[in-house]
């Protein structure tokens, strides 16, 4: 294709920085199709299809962005809803700069920004859901039953391929609400919950079973799921926050940021009282940690009415591991970066209510364990920051709750499943996991990647099975 | 699912409902409690189960209106439905012959200690039971409580039954005539759970004590519902409800319960307007 290529992306329409900062609706307002085609065609259509290799789900990113291009918005969706069942949400928090986009050819050529492949993916997703809705026969389901523990991402993935491979499938959720960190964890305005619950319709219509409120491992047990059906994947998530044990972390306004979250998100609690769940009404508000939980957690008090927003890393800016996109984001709407600091000590008043945290300045070290430098104390340099919430946006751990129900499952020296990366497999036969439960902490579409491959393994151990 | 089979009041604004939740009555074990929701715009509130029905596949719940949540439960009739019921959640009561028991309730807390009592009985246990409350009519289960003990003292804050006074004047009784208690449960108000749990450490007496924090999602996953106890921070949801009583830190425990005392009060105001109560 002889084609001038713009050196930049297709700008797209964002709500105002101001106006945002007090509104929970999505920051990013979508491209037109005309836009979504003009960036469309800045798509080389490249042999080597690096992008395909950078998308853990291989999407055919090439062949749904020429569709598109040409405007063939029914083919493009055939394309990507055949990789994938969470397309608009993967448009929407996939780190692309580290993947597809991380290493499109047109962002290699000097002085050009790679296609907007995320964004595209996103634009065809919500086309398709303004279309009228086709009637949906459900392949058939006669080649096995699986149980999917959690509804997340990762267990989302597994439950959609499944039942296209024609398995009855019946995924198990703790909460009251499928979706998992879909849910509970990113807010509103980064995936606005009725696109989440719309992905999840279309998996339903393929015939999967959800059932709420099902606590695997208390609700029922594994040995009960293990003797229904032919196979499980397990897929719930890391679940259980970690704190930093400072002194006075369980003073009123200290939260974790998986609670923090959770009263926002799943449980509405920007919008009390007409939701029953109240959150903190803050005036200063400190998140602590530098990942896109801990953007995710400030721009969400921000949004409650906070007056002032600091987030407190202990590294760099340059060491940040939140998407670059989301620290944008963060400074537009006016959250203060507080790097090199490090929190020492909670503040409380006589009733028992954060008044203030103790921090401490840092400098960079040696490179650690995980490669980047490691942050040390600066003696001497300790002040206070007012401070009326806290928000521990430090990562979590593997919830113990199936864990400990289920002790024959192997872990690992991290106290996560002891899982095969490509496969899904356990220890034990018929048992897969994978997702936060297996890695920790990582991305949706990691989790859904090794759903993929899970699901490709079950369904080869329930074929063999049968064989033999 | 989650439908009300059966409702009765039993004392002023305290209800004794079974709810059909099949799952929880076939693997739930005393001590355990739900996580429940009435609407879809509902709070979650972790409550207590009282009594399990494995056949009829119900649950027993007791509960006072306290707040919004309570109080539209207390609006639903037999045939109506619980949004949402989550559990059984937490880890069951240490059921073993100990030898004698103490088994200490108060309020509406006494439904919450009346199944480990029964199990404890059932294991061969003598069961000496302590009934508190203001006054008679708030001493519930009394009956049931006393077919599964070999005594039962009933303490009323106005004499109105049983020893005048409270919880812990019937356990210096006991102390003083001697008895040899090897273990004793305290669940009730927390202010009742804080001097019977010190009155406990006082005779020497070990002791758990079952905390009803507020809560999420009542998992493990979020540590709303953290409590300290001797120095170290545990979630009430996955690490008890029981804890050693003489090792919580009451004061910081009431400070968290009472953090969200202007929003339950709205929450309620508004729930009163909307429905004309």
């Amino acid at each position: 294709m002889a084609q001038k290529i713009t050196p930049k992306k297709t700008p797209i329409a964002e709500q105002d920085p101001i106006v945002r900062g007090k509104n929970f609706d999505e920051v990013c307002l979508g491209y037109s199709l005309e836009e979504a085609r003009l960036e469309a065609a800045r798509c080389l259509q490249c042999k080597t299809a690096p992008c395909i290799g950078g998308c853990p789900v291989a999407i055919n990113i090439p062949g749904f962005i020429k569709a598109l291009a040409d405007g063939d918005l029914p083919k493009a969706w055939e394309v990507l809803s055949d990789a994938t069942a969470l397309p608009a949400v993967c448009g929407r928090v996939c780190p692309q700069e580290t993947q597809c986009e991380g290493v499109c050819t047109v962002g290699k050529i000097k002085g050009k920004e790679p296609v907007a492949i995320g964004k595209l993916e996103r634009f065809v997703a919500d086309w398709k859901a303004a279309q009228p809705e086709e009637p949906v026969t459900p392949p058939a389901q006669d080649k096995g039953k699986v149980a999917v523990i959690g509804s997340g991402p990762a267990g989302l993935t597994v439950a959609g391929d499944l039942a296209k491979m024609g398995y009855k499938v019946t995924v198990f959720e703790a909460l009251h609400e499928p979706g998992g960190v879909l849910m509970y964890g990113i807010p509103e305005f980064r995936l606005p919950k009725e696109i989440v619950r719309r992905e999840i319709g279309n998996i339903r219509k393929l015939g999967v079973d959800v059932e709420v409120n099902s606590v695997v491992g208390r609700t029922l047990s594994m040995e009960e799921i293990r003797s229904s059906f032919d196979a499980v994947f397990i897929g719930t998530g890391a679940g259980t926050p970690h704190f930093m044990r400072l002194p006075g972390t369980n003073l009123n306004g200290v939260f974790s940021a998986s609670e923090y979250l959770t009263r926002i998100n799943l449980m509405h609690a920007y919008q009390f009282p007409d939701y029953d769940t109240p959150t903190r009404k803050s005036k200063k508000v400190v998140v602590f940690g530098g990942g896109n939980v801990a953007m995710d957690a400030a721009r969400s008090a921000l949004r409650l009415g906070a007056d002032e927003v600091t987030i407190v890393y202990r590294r760099s800016v340059e060491e940040l591991p939140a998407r670059i996109e989301e620290y944008h984001h963060a400074v537009e709407e006016g959250i203060v970066f507080n790097f090199l600091t490090n929190p020492v000590e909670y503040i409380g008043d006589e009733k028992g209510y954060l008044k203030a945290v103790r921090c401490i300045r840092m400098k960079l070290g040696e490179p650690d364990a995980s490669g980047r430098r490691r942050p040390i104390p600066i003696e001497g340099s300790e002040f206070v920051i007012e401070a009326d919430t806290a928000v521990e946006a430090i990562g979590q751990g593997s919830n113990k709750v199936l864990l400990n129900a289920f002790p024959e499952l192997k872990l690992n020296r991290w106290g996560y499943i002891d899982a095969d990366e490509k496969t899904g497999e356990t220890n034990l036969p018929g048992v897969y996991a994978g997702g936060d439960i297996v890695t920790g902490a990582a991305t949706v579409i990691l989790a859904m990647g090794v759903g993929r491959d899970a699901a490709r393994s079950i369904d080869a151990y329930i074929q063999g099975k049968k064989q033999a | 699912m989650y439908k009300i089979l059966s409702k009765r009041l039993i004392a002023p604004k305290e209800y004794d409902i079974w709810v059909e939740a099949p799952r929880v009555a076939r693997n739930g074990k005393a001590g355990q409690f739900v996580v429940l929701r009435t609407s879809e715009k509902g709070e979650r509130i972790p409550l207590t189960v009282a009594d399990y029905d494995r056949e009829g596949g119900r649950i027993r719940i007791i509960f006072q209106v306290v707040g919004k949540t309570t109080m539209a439960m207390s609006r639903l009739d037999v045939g109506d439905s619980l949004h949402d019921v989550l559990g059984p959640l937490g880890n069951p009561s240490e059921i073993e012959n100990l030898g004698t028991v103490l088994m200490v309730g108060g309020g509406v807390g006494i439904a919450a200690l009346y199944p480990i009592l029964k199990e404890l009985k059932k294991a061969g246990n003598k069961v000496i039971t302590i009934l508190g409350g203001r006054t008679s009519e708030l001493v519930i289960l009394k009956e049931e409580c006393a077919a599964c003990s070999d005594e039962l003292l009933v303490t009323t804050d106005d004499g109105s039954e049983g020893i005048r006074g409270v919880v812990t004047d019937a356990m210096q009784i006991l102390a003083e005539r001697g008895e040899k208690i090897a273990r004793a449960w305290i669940i009730g108000p927390t202010i009742m759970m804080k001097f019977a749990a010190l009155k406990a450490k006082e005779l020497g007496i070990p002791c758990w004590v079952s905390l009803n924090p507020i809560m999420v999602d009542g998992t493990g996953m979020c540590g709303c519902c953290r409590v300290t106890v001797n120095d170290e921070i545990r979630f009430a949801c996955v690490d008890g409800p029981e804890f050693d009583g003489w090792g919580v830190n009451w004061n910081e425990f009431m400070n968290r319960m009472g953090q969200y005392k202007d929003e339950e009060k709205i929450s309620l105001e508004k729930f009163q307007s909307e429905v004309g109560e």
